[in-house]
């Protein structure tokens, strides 16, 4: 057979959707521009600078890591800067620098590369970078402390900690659509919530998250909250309250969904996301912590890897 | 080529080619100089070949490999055998390769109009193994051990997009699938005979006289072990195959195949197949077995650049070729033609554990866990525990995957790794 042009030779399929995980990344971050832009309205320069010193970390510690294990430089897929995107959104404007890039340290080298990187990591990175700071330096992440400079023309009290310390009368002030339209104190990209679904409507109509998740984690919140509504309500908020505060819907949509740290079938995808759900308003009203959306999360993390055993039968599987 | 949609809530829908009345008669293509025919087994020098260098063939003839050996083909040509050579093809497979230069004058061979009276199992068996859409092996259990085959499925779909010869069969061809229908029963005593066809192709799949059953005209509906399930209501269990089940399965081609091979006392030598152009438009041809794929793109103006790439089959399941010399065989359905700049790229990334590839999958793989076994070679594990040997090879997995892993090819490595090790294991018992 003499013919010398060279043709590529591999194995089907020969089409693939286009799809990328630099797509998911980078219309990931899209989702979250309306709740970032409005934070960074919100608390002016500082929290600008916030957000880029954490991605731009996020992004360094990403080249690092790769130069140092001589792998490819994988900066260009958007994980890292989207895992600082998100480890921003949930600091307080006023964080210092050094908390900023401590965080994204933590977040991507031991939430993410020790685990072998993308794909690799049993916990959302982005959580980790959080949990371990807020352990560790437990006052910078007081929102009723460290915003208590700012005058937004709101109640400059986060509303989960009024909720917990004051009870239902403390809560009066917040109404639905303050709510909604982030009136209320806390993360840069945490209190518009409005921004954040309008956010998670559209990563999930794309494709990007799956709406299980999601819609059980926002359910658990909901019905564990009204339950205890129910049975004390001068003590516990709606869930309404609950769902529209803290964490909630930032968990919901970008936190929750992460993809290695979640599940895939149906049944585990609605156990995880329901069950981080209940434990939210589990630590919320019986915990010491005010809001536990971050370590629900990362409790349910754990146990993705046994819960997504529950799957279909395989095609002619012989038992 | 068929992208993510805008909302990626759903499944992307891969709708089968549907052929309709309108279309035109296939174009037919000659050989220009020569023909290969691959001879399905493997070359050895030592061999006594029934055949040489310089000999003479007839159109129709019959190439036997040796004394010893069942394996044949039939020369589509009239013509001077040039050159007998080994080919190796994808996972492993080996054929000896036979190249006829075609000489002007065509010559009929006389053999087959002689046994064409009597049909039985044996002329089928001895003349037939090589006509257009490929008599498959397992309509033919070898007496031992495997079990008799009580269901003969003709499949009147496609098995890949842009594919229509099988459908162009039930639409033209009715009358030599249903002597076709008539000699299969004569042939093999068995009754049970189902065409399964797309809905639109109903009424015309009736013409074969075989019981008529309908096929979802979305991908992969059209593979055995989806019809099986969805039509027959037979699950075959993972690992095993239609065979051992008892249902064997032919194209519609062929079965007209052997139609008219009876009717008309000649061996067929003309396949139907689509030419899927740069462009993604996909055009019926009609040519002998062996003539090279350059004949037909010359034909057809396509021009082949480096770094494009030339794929037998479809668009899920083909397989590329590295020359333009390959050429048609008995079961080559497509030829598809890429451009450099529409090949998808394939990633070294790991899997992000997305889900997208289990959301697809018809075989209910937890392909995000079976991966990771896959890509660390742990074949035994990936068998035992995550079900490798349920896939039915549709290719979804690498078409959706994020991370555009090459999902698919490592599945079927680990199969014919983990086949190697057995016949290994087998021959040194
Ligand atoms: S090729 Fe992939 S999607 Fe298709 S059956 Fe096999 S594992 Fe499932
Ligand atoms: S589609 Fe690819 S990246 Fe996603 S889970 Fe499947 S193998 Fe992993």
């Amino acid at each position: 057979m003499l013919n010398h042009k060279k043709l590529i030779v591999s194995h089907a399929p020969f089409w693939h959707d286009g799809s990328s995980i630099t797509d998911r990344s980078y219309h990931t971050m899209l989702a979250a521009m309306p709740a970032v832009l409005f934070g960074i309205f919100t608390y002016g320069m500082p929290a600008l600078g916030v957000v880029s010193l954490s991605i731009s970390f996020a992004i360094i510690w990403e080249f690092l890591i790769n130069k140092i294990t001589k792998r490819t430089i994988s900066i260009g897929d958007g994980n890292a800067a989207l895992i600082g995107l998100l480890f921003g959104m949930l600091l307080p404007a006023t964080s210092p620098w050094w908390l900023v890039i401590t965080g994204t340290f933590v977040a991507v080298v031991i939430g993410k590369h020790i685990y072998g990187g993308i794909g690799g990591n049993p916990f959302n990175p982005v959580l980790i970078g959080f949990a371990i700071l807020m352990v560790a330096w437990k006052d910078y992440f007081d929102f009723n402390e460290v915003l208590v400079n700012y005058d937004l023309g709101f109640a400059m009290v986060y509303p989960l900690a009024a909720v917990k310390h004051l009870g239902t009368s403390g809560i009066e002030a917040f109404s639905t659509t303050d709510l909604l339209l982030g009136q209320q104190s806390g993360g840069i990209g945490s209190t518009f919530g409005l921004g954040l679904i309008i956010g998670g409507i559209y990563l999930i109509l794309r494709g990007f998250i799956r709406w299980e998740i999601s819609v059980s984690f926002l359910a658990g919140i909901g019905l564990t909250a009204l339950m205890f509504n129910m049975s004390d309500p001068s003590h516990y908020a709606s869930p309404v309250f609950h769902l529209l505060t803290g964490y909630t819907l930032i968990g919901a949509f970008f936190l929750a969904a992460e993809d290695s740290s979640s599940p895939v079938n149906f049944i585990p995808m609605l156990i995880y996301g329901a069950g981080a759900g209940v434990m939210t308003v589990l630590i919320r009203n019986l915990g010491s912590y005010v809001d536990g959306v971050v370590f629900a999360i990362l409790l349910m993390n754990l146990i993705n890897p046994i819960c997504d055993k529950i799957r279909p039968k395989a095609l002619g599987k012989v038992v | 080529m068929i992208k993510r949609s805008f909302i990626g809530l759903t499944k992307p829908l891969l709708k089968y080619e549907a052929l309709d009345v309108s279309t035109p008669e296939p174009s037919v293509i000659q050989p220009s100089k020569k023909v290969t025919l691959f001879l399905d087994k493997v070359f050895d020098f030592k061999d006594k070949i029934l055949f040489n260098i310089g000999d003479k063939v007839k159109t129709g003839q019959k190439l036997s490999y040796s004394e010893n050996s069942d394996a044949y083909v039939i020369s589509t040509v009239t013509g001077t055998i040039s050159s007998i050579a080994p080919f190796n093809a994808d996972y492993g497979k080996t054929y000896t390769a036979i190249t006829i230069d075609v000489s002007e004058n065509e010559e009929i061979d006389e053999q087959f109009s002689t046994l064409v009276k009597e049909p039985d199992i044996d002329t089928v068996k001895d003349s037939l193994a090589f006509i257009p859409g490929n008599l498959p092996a397992g309509l033919f259990p070898s007496t031992d051990a495997s079990p008799p085959i009580e269901t003969i499925v003709i499949s009147g779909v496609d098995c890949d997009l842009f594919i229509t010869t099988n459908q162009n069969t039930v639409l033209v061809d009715g009358q030599a699938v249903k002597h076709g229908v008539k000699i299969l029963k004569q042939i093999t005593g068995i009754d049970n005979i189902i065409i399964v066809s797309s809905d639109h192709l109903m009424q015309d799949a009736g013409i074969s006289g075989a019981e008529v059953r309908v096929v979802d005209p979305e991908y992969p509906a059209s593979l055995p072990h989806l019809i099986m399930r969805d039509v027959l209501g037979q699950v075959v269990p993972a690992g095993k195959n239609c065979e051992d089940m008892g249902v064997s399965f032919i194209s519609a081609e062929a079965v007209a195949s052997i139609g008219k091979a009876f009717t008309e006392g000649q061996i067929p030598l003309y396949k139907h197949f689509n030419l899927i152009k740069k462009d993604g438009s996909s055009t019926l041809i009609s040519a002998r077995i062996g003539t090279p794929i350059s004949d037909i793109l010359n034909a057809f103006d396509v021009t082949l650049n480096e770094k494009d790439r030339l794929i037998i089959g479809g668009p899920m399941t083909g397989s590329t070729v590295y020359s333009e010399d390959f050429p048609i065989q008995p079961d080559t359905d497509a030829i598809m033609v890429q451009d450099r700049g529409n090949i998808p790229f394939v990633s070294d990334y790991p899997c992000i554990n997305c889900g997208e590839c289990v959301r697809i999958c018809p075989a209910s793989i937890p392909i995000n866990v079976l991966v990771r076994f896959l890509e660390a070679g742990q074949y035994e594990e990936a068998a035992d525990q995550y079900d490798l040997y349920s896939c039915i090879e549709c290719g979804l997995c690498s078409f959706v995957c994020v991370s555009k892993m090459p999902v698919f090819h490592y599945i079927k490595l680990a199969k014919y790794e983990l086949g190697r090790i057995t016949t290994a294991e087998a021959t040194n018992a």
